[in-house]
């Protein structure tokens, strides 16, 4: 069992979670993931490994609540415990020699792109970061993003928080005015990922992307987690997740992830019916 | 007298129409007088030829004899000598072209049932005795063994019988192996696979799962943490797909993934458990092997209502047991022979819609002694089905071989051991099992693990002990 230690809630969907685990927290690297099961029926799911504490034997996951699994994680407390959670999975991304960058993360993704800020900033690359959101309320992160970036932009859709646009806007307008990077790294939703992609292809800025299929195993033994990467299949949990963002095939990735669109709809409904008759019984 | 029937005592099954709507055990086991009966059909040859079709030696006319005289218990000794798991090869054994094969009585008429009798015995004491461990003298040495797959819980077994301290680390949340995530429950019930992991514990095994060596840990690392020695028992857990046009549609599934669904992550009870699969009304399974006859038959229970196993050579080439294909013949699955997919077909917003199929004739035999299948043109067609499941083979995981460069691999990728002493490249590495001999079988890996134990116990009987030296 995996203890949680710590649990804060960074907006109405997006929790955060300190787990106690000491063999993830002693290998993990920026780029790598976990997969988690909360209990004996449960799914197994993929998580970033947003931060970790080798000292103290912690890993930190920042997960939105999006269907079944994700909410029932949320509902649990700090003291509680998770029944399984393996890891590090997947390669850890590689940042040695970068000298600039650009990261950008859309809305989840940010709590994705915030390790990479984090180390790139750490090994002196100079660093600017755009972080989207739909609305105000939505901003997660800002004040950590700020202390790893030289320049951090914050943009919402609607405007709400001043700033008016997608990150591939604010993204557009640094690259017009001149600013190159040695790699550009954007973690979110990937319509957004393919816009970025898209765009720094034109400048032939090298572009990495952190692709999130679904998953069981991460081991490389389901086959499940496959993405087209410059015409070869890969697996995102050991080739992955970070892959060439010119290269990769996204509209095959966009379609394979509603794959069970309509079975993560029942799942969820059967659970909150569950609850609420728990809750009424 | 012997029993002189040209044929078995006939197993009691669940019949076909009320097994394909559930995933209960098929074949319900004899009684103690089926068996009683079976075993008198045994002519105790002298030479005991069906001994040398059995990859570990079981004494099959001494506890066949045991079963006619009525002492089961005395049966499951004999047996459990050679062979630690008689109840799941009793189950899933290929008996038709191992120790069967060489039954005299098979000349003319059926063989003697073995495999029915071996799980006979095994069931019969784990329902009427108790496991026993007796005393252990702990000689406080460490060993690590990794995956736990019938080649890692049989060398952890045996080491722990031999006083050793042993830790399993298993990628997955549940121990087992290909037992529990690949073999279907109406084929090996779980509950008696984890009846086995039990009684390792029993013996002091300490199983760690969730623990992906080469990630979570390395070799070295295990090493440092002063296990002494290592089997690697990982198994071939990579699935190979067909590299045709279609592969990445929604609905393909490779079996591993298919297979994990509905067996490890109980996929068949979903909504009450968490994690989906999708059946078609028309389902597609390439190979011919029991991977692809599982997968099959857990699609047919899924609900589906044509199932097509589609298979590039003829019925006498299907590396699958008899038993298994008679069984899908019988639940309904139809079989595509002589037949190759060469792509398959889509809708317009990517879910499979269709496999094209091309006919096969059998030319001359290729390296593994079987006749090659040659296309034949102009003779491909369309099949419809909404789900394709491949199912045509795996490989061992390269994840501890490319994190692990002393430890030999093939170009294959399976781990390069000297036969006989089942030592790997790196000093105090032993390795078994699938993850040497690419996809084989339940016993071998069995045998594999046995032999690596008595392999590890030597090499540390001839090595100083460590924590005796430090005292
Ligand atoms: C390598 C990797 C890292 C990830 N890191 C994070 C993270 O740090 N934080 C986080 O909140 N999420 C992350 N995800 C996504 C996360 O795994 C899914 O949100 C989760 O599995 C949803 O489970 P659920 O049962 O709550 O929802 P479901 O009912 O399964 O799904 C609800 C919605 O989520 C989408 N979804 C389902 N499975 C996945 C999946 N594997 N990946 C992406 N979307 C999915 C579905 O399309 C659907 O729209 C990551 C995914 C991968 C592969
Ligand atoms: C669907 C199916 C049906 C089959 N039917 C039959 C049959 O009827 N009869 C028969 O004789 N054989 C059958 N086989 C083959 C048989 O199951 C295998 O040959 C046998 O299980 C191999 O045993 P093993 O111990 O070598 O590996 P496995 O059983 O594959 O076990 C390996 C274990 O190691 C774990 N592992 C892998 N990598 C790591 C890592 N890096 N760190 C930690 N753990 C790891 C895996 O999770 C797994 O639990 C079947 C196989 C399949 C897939
Ligand atoms: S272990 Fe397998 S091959 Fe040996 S006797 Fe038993 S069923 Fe036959
Ligand atoms: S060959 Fe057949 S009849 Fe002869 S001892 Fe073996 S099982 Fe009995
Ligand atoms: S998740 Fe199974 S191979 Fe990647």
């Amino acid at each position: 069992m995996f203890q949680i230690v710590r649990k804060e809630i960074l907006n109405p969907s997006i929790k955060l979670m300190e787990i106690e685990a000491p063999y993830v927290a002693r290998k993990a690297e920026p780029g790598q993931f976990i997969i988690l099961r909360v209990d004996e029926d449960g799914e197994r799911i993929p998580l970033t490994i947003a931060d970790f504490d080798r000292d103290k034997g912690t890993v930190t996951i920042i997960f939105q609540e999006v269907g079944k699994t994700t909410k029932l994680l949320g509902s649990l407390n700090e003291g509680e415990s998770i029944l399984d959670f393996v890891g590090p999975l997947g390669k850890p991304s590689h940042l040695d020699g970068v000298k600039s960058a650009a990261v950008i993360g859309g809305g989840l993704g940010t709590a994705i792109a915030y390790p990479q800020a984090k180390k790139l900033h750490s090994l002196g690359a100079r660093v600017d970061s755009v972080i989207g959101f739909r609305n105000k309320d939505l901003i997660i992160l800002e004040e950590e993003m700020s202390k790893v970036s030289n320049r951090l932009f914050v943009t919402t859709d609607d405007g709400s928080n001043g700033t008016k646009g997608f990150v591939t806007d604010i993204l557009k307008r640094l690259l017009e005015e001149g600013n190159r990077y040695d790699v550009v790294i954007a973690i979110g939703p990937l319509v957004m990922m393919k816009a970025v992609s898209n765009l720094t292809r034109e400048y032939g800025i090298k572009t990495i992307v952190s692709m999130n299929p679904v998953m069981i195993d991460g081991t490389g033994m389901c086959g499940g987690c496959r993405v087209t990467v410059g015409g070869n299949v890969k697996f995102a949990c050991v080739d992955g997740p970070d892959f060439d963002g010119h290269q990769v095939d996204f509209d095959e990735a966009m379609r394979r992830q509603l794959m069970y669109r309509n079975e993560e709809k029942i799942s969820l409904e059967e659970h909150e019916c569950r609850l609420r008759g728990e809750k009424y019984a | 007298m012997p029993n002189m029937s040209l044929k078995k005592v006939p197993m009691p099954e669940q019949n076909p129409e009320a097994r394909t709507r559930n995933f209960l055990e098929v074949a319900l086991g004899y009684t103690g007088e089926m068996a009683k009966e079976e075993a008198q059909r045994c002519l105790n040859c002298k030479h005991k030829p069906c001994m040398q079709g059995c990859p570990v030696n079981v004494n099959i006319p001494g506890f066949i004899e045991a079963v006619a005289a009525g002492d089961f218990e005395k049966a499951y000794h004999i047996i459990k000598n050679t062979n630690s798991l008689p109840a799941i090869c009793g189950r899933v054994c290929p008996q038709e072209t191992q120790c069967e094969k060489f039954c005299v009585r098979g000349i003319k008429g059926e063989s003697v049932g073995i495999g029915r009798l071996e799980r006979f015995v095994a069931d019969w004491y784990m329902s009427n005795r108790e496991q026993k461990k007796g005393s252990i003298a702990r000689n406080g040495r460490k060993v690590a063994v990794v995956g736990s797959g019938p080649a890692g819980l049989t060398c952890a077994g045996d080491l722990a019988k031999m006083g050793y301290e042993v830790t399993i680390f298993e990628a997955f949340h549940t121990p087992g192996g290909v037992l529990m995530y690949g073999i279907p429950e109406f084929r090996l019930p779980k509950a008696l696979v984890q009846k086995e992991i039990d009684y390792l514990k029993q013996l002091g095994v300490e199983i760690k799962t969730n623990m992906v060596i080469g990630k979570v840990l390395s070799l070295n690392d295990l090493m440092n943490e002063g296990y002494e020695a290592i089997f690697i028992g990982t198994g071939a857990g990579l699935p190979n797909f067909m590299g045709i046009p279609g592969e990445n549609l929604n609905g393909v599934y490779s079996a591993n993934e298919f297979l994990t669904r509905v067996n490890l992550m109980k996929a068949y009870k979903f909504p009450e458990t968490d994690t989906p699969v999708k059946v078609g009304r028309n389902v597609a399974v390439v190979g011919g092997g029991n991977v692809a006859m599982d997968a099959a038959r857990c699609a047919k229970r899924l609900g589906a209502e044509n199932v097509y196993i589609i298979y590039r050579r003829s019925e006498a080439e299907m590396p699958a047991r008899l038993e298994e294909v008679h069984h899908a013949k019988e639940e309904g699955i139809i079989f595509k022979l002589l037949s190759n997919p060469v792509r398959i077909i889509g809708t317009d917003d990517g879910w499979v819609k269709g496999i094209e199929c091309i006919e096969m004739e059998l030319g001359e035999p290729d390296s593994s002694g079987r006749r090659r299948p040659v296309p034949k043109a102009g003779t491909e067609h369309v099949i419809d089905v909404e789900t394709v499941i491949i199912a045509i083979g795996q490989s061992p995981n390269p994840l501890i071989s490319s994190t692990t460069p002393d430890l030999k691999t093939n170009k294959w990728g399976c781990i390069v051991i000297d036969e006989n002493t089942c030592a790997t490249s790196k000093e105090g590495v032993f390795a078994g099992g699938d993850a040497v001999t690419g996809a084989a079988t339940v016993i071998l890996a069995m045998g594999a693990g046995k032999k690596a134990a008595v392999a590890i116990d030597n090499y540390l009987k001839a090595k100083p002990n460590k924590i005796k030296a430090a005292e």
